[in-house]
């Protein structure tokens, strides 16, 4: 007995060799590659770093990269809270669009294979340099002024806003809801991976849930509630971090291009690495509360 | 009557018929159905229009010539067709040569990358070990990290690179491998490339969902690991690296911060694209011998063609395998 236990144990630990070895280029990619350089740019947010004479000196200089950052810098401060809490309402915004175009591909109409690649299409061709030349399109812009001049007062949006505005109630959040709204284009270049996902949740829930509440007299509306949102709600987890992540790596983003012109434009590795460290503090630790407040309300149906 | 000659009888009926024989619901269904299918076409248009529109935009603008672009009557017809700014996009873009360099690193670094995921993929899905928790924590961390913060200190790294100190020991010199390739290949080999995180996370789940019961047949059989892997696992995983192998090579084709800083010196398509209005600028007083400042309209023209050229390829690769990249999607994301 005790030698068949041996053995297994023995068996066991053969298998945990190998998959040590399967992830060991992970491992190693992981120590060389990322926990160094990030340890190295921690150490250089607290140091001053000059590279004059081909050689990097480091001396420590406590926070006083930091103090930069926050009080010397004219643009930083400013660029973050908007960088923050523009990823704040799009992430959101994100999420609910993408949401209801799931719902809406996954009901049955002819062409839908059509209307889903082209939903998917953003994630393959605003990837990379694309999508930073395409906020800057000028001919673009120019184009929309002049429509919008020769179709003055004709928009439905601008009425909207106006009837909204004279209510004079949550006009900050109207605002906001505009603002997101003319920029429909962004939220729905970034929502490919998110629809996909929602989707092929939504693809997952039984029919027969719908049907027997169907039958009990439920109302579509209220099955979307009741069935579908629970159903997938893990999803919005999942699409969450995902939707948060994806846009604070974008290539546009402005904290980001901020940090690289004081890193390579002016060769400040101290302070380029102190910004850094802020942004990338500051954006997990939204990743993480939201998550864990998404997390509690998750409804994990097995 | 049987209840399936009852279900004939009622289908010969009229559409009127039907509708006073259910008490008037027929027709509220009927009406109702029609009406969404009305909403959600002119919805759905409307979005679709919207993400196509660009490209549509971009394709008129790029034949025409830049007369046409101030005339206020042309907006998507060109009255002067030309293809003259096809050929002034790929000279400042040096075309054949980027294509050609950006194929080959593009290939190379996704076969490289797809490999070593797919290696690491595996052993988190079908392999115990002490730790294995906290190594996918660790994966999951990669994904989130912006590689943006620790660009400064991997800038320094590379700069002065060295191996436990022994090229310094040898030559007495750190190594410069800024400029070279060989940084961003290692980078590749270690998982640690552009968002390589994400595939090992793909691959892994998909490992995950094959049955277990094939290996074990082959374990008994006395197949070695590696033997069951690459006989048994893997002809099993195609659809899945062959969907991220495209990924990998379509976001490498078009990316820009690892191109900049690893392979600045050599010609690429994303780094060209991302220069082209500066060279165009270049181009310009290298003809006129001024300093001329380019109308914004045709630099953006310019850049609009250059994106055309760059994205063809993309979209070629899209037709033909939209299927893998979808659903390669639905099926890892799904579970958690």
């Amino acid at each position: 007995m005790s030698k068949q236990k041996n053995k297994l144990a023995g068996l066991q630990k053969r298998k945990a060799i190998s998959g040590y070895l399967f992830i060991s280029p992970f491992i190693i990619g992981f120590l060389v590659f990322l926990v160094k350089p990030l340890f190295e740019s921690l150490y250089m947010s607290f140091c001053n770093v000059d590279l004059s004479a081909g050689k990097i000196t480091k001396t420590l200089a406590g926070l006083e990269n930091f103090k930069f950052a926050f009080r010397v810098d004219p643009e930083y401060t400013r660029l973050l809270v908007e960088e923050l809490s523009r990823m704040m309402v799009y992430s959101l915004a994100i999420i609910v669009f993408s949401f209801f175009v799931a719902l809406i591909l996954n009901q049955k109409f002819k062409g839908r294979a059509l209307v889903r690649a082209i939903f998917f299409l953003p994630v393959i061709l605003s990837s990379g340099v694309i999508i930073g030349l395409e906020s800057n399109n000028q001919l673009m812009a120019s184009l929309a002024q002049t429509i919008e001049q020769t179709t003055e007062g004709v928009s439905v949006t601008a009425a909207l806003e106006d009837i909204l505005r004279t209510a004079g109630v949550g006009v900050r959040a109207y605002e906001q809801v505009f603002e997101v709204i003319d920029n429909i284009y962004d939220v729905a270049l970034a929502s490919g991976i998110q629809i996909i996902i929602f989707l092929s949740g939504l693809q997952t829930i039984s029919s027969s849930m719908y049907e027997a509440a169907d039958i009990e007299g439920c109302t579509k509306w209220e099955s979307l509630w009741k069935i579908t949102f629970p159903m997938i709600s893990s999803l919005f987890l999942v699409n969450w971090i995902y939707t948060v992540v994806d846009f604070c790596m974008r290539s546009d983003n402005q904290v980001i291009e901020k940090i690289q012109k004081v890193m390579i434009d002016q060769q400040q590795y101290g302070n380029a690495s102190a910004m850094s460290w802020i942004y990338f503090v500051l954006v997990l630790a939204f990743v993480g509360i939201t998550s864990y407040f998404i997390s509690k309300r998750v409804y994990y149906y097995d | 009557m049987t209840n399936s000659e009852a279900m004939a009888s009622y289908k010969k009926m009229g559409f009127w018929e039907r509708n006073k024989l259910s008490g008037g619901y027929l027709l509220k269904k009927v009406i109702g159905e029609k009406a969404v299918s009305i909403i959600r076409f002119i919805l759905l248009f409307g979005m679709c229009f919207m993400i196509i529109q660009p490209i549509l935009n971009k394709i008129s603008v790029s034949f025409m010539t830049e007369q046409d672009l101030y005339n206020p009557v042309v907006i998507s017809i060109p009255e002067h067709f030309t293809t003259a700014n096809y050929r002034l996009a790929a000279e400042l873009i040096s075309l054949k040569e980027a294509v050609l360099n950006s194929f080959l690193i593009s290939l190379t670094i996704a076969a490289l990358q797809i490999a070593v995921c797919t290696l690491v993929g595996y052993g988190f899905a079908r392999f115990e070990f002490p730790g294995k928790k906290f190594w996918f924590a660790m994966v999951l961390l990669v994904i989130l990290i912006p590689p943006q913060t620790i660009a400064s200190s991997l800038h320094l790294h590379f700069r002065y690179f060295d191996v436990l100190g022994i090229f310094k020991l040898i030559t007495g010199e750190t190594l410069n491998l800024r400029g070279s390739k060989l940084p961003y290949y290692l980078m590749s080999a270690g998982c640690m490339g552009l968002k390589n995180g994400l595939y090992i996370y793909m691959i892994r789940q998909y490992f995950r969902n094959i049955p277990g019961d094939l290996e074990e047949a082959a374990y008994v059989d006395g197949c070695g690991t590696l033997k069951t892997f690459f006989t048994i696992m893997l002809p099993q995983a195609r659809p899945i690296i062959t969907s991220c192998f495209l990924f990998a090579f379509v976001w490498q084709w078009t990316d820009g911060f690892y191109s900049r800083m690893f392979l600045g010196s050599t010609k690429l398509v994303s780094t060209g694209l991302s220069r082209i209005v500066d060279s165009l600028g270049a181009y310009i007083q290298r003809i006129n011998g001024v300093k001329t400042t380019i109308s914004v309209a045709y630099s953006n023209c310019i850049l609009a063609t250059g994106t055309l050229i760059i994205i063809v390829p993309i979209i070629v690769i899209y037709l033909f395998a939209q299927r893998e990249f979808v659903e390669s999607i639905s099926s890892t994301g799904i579970k958690m």
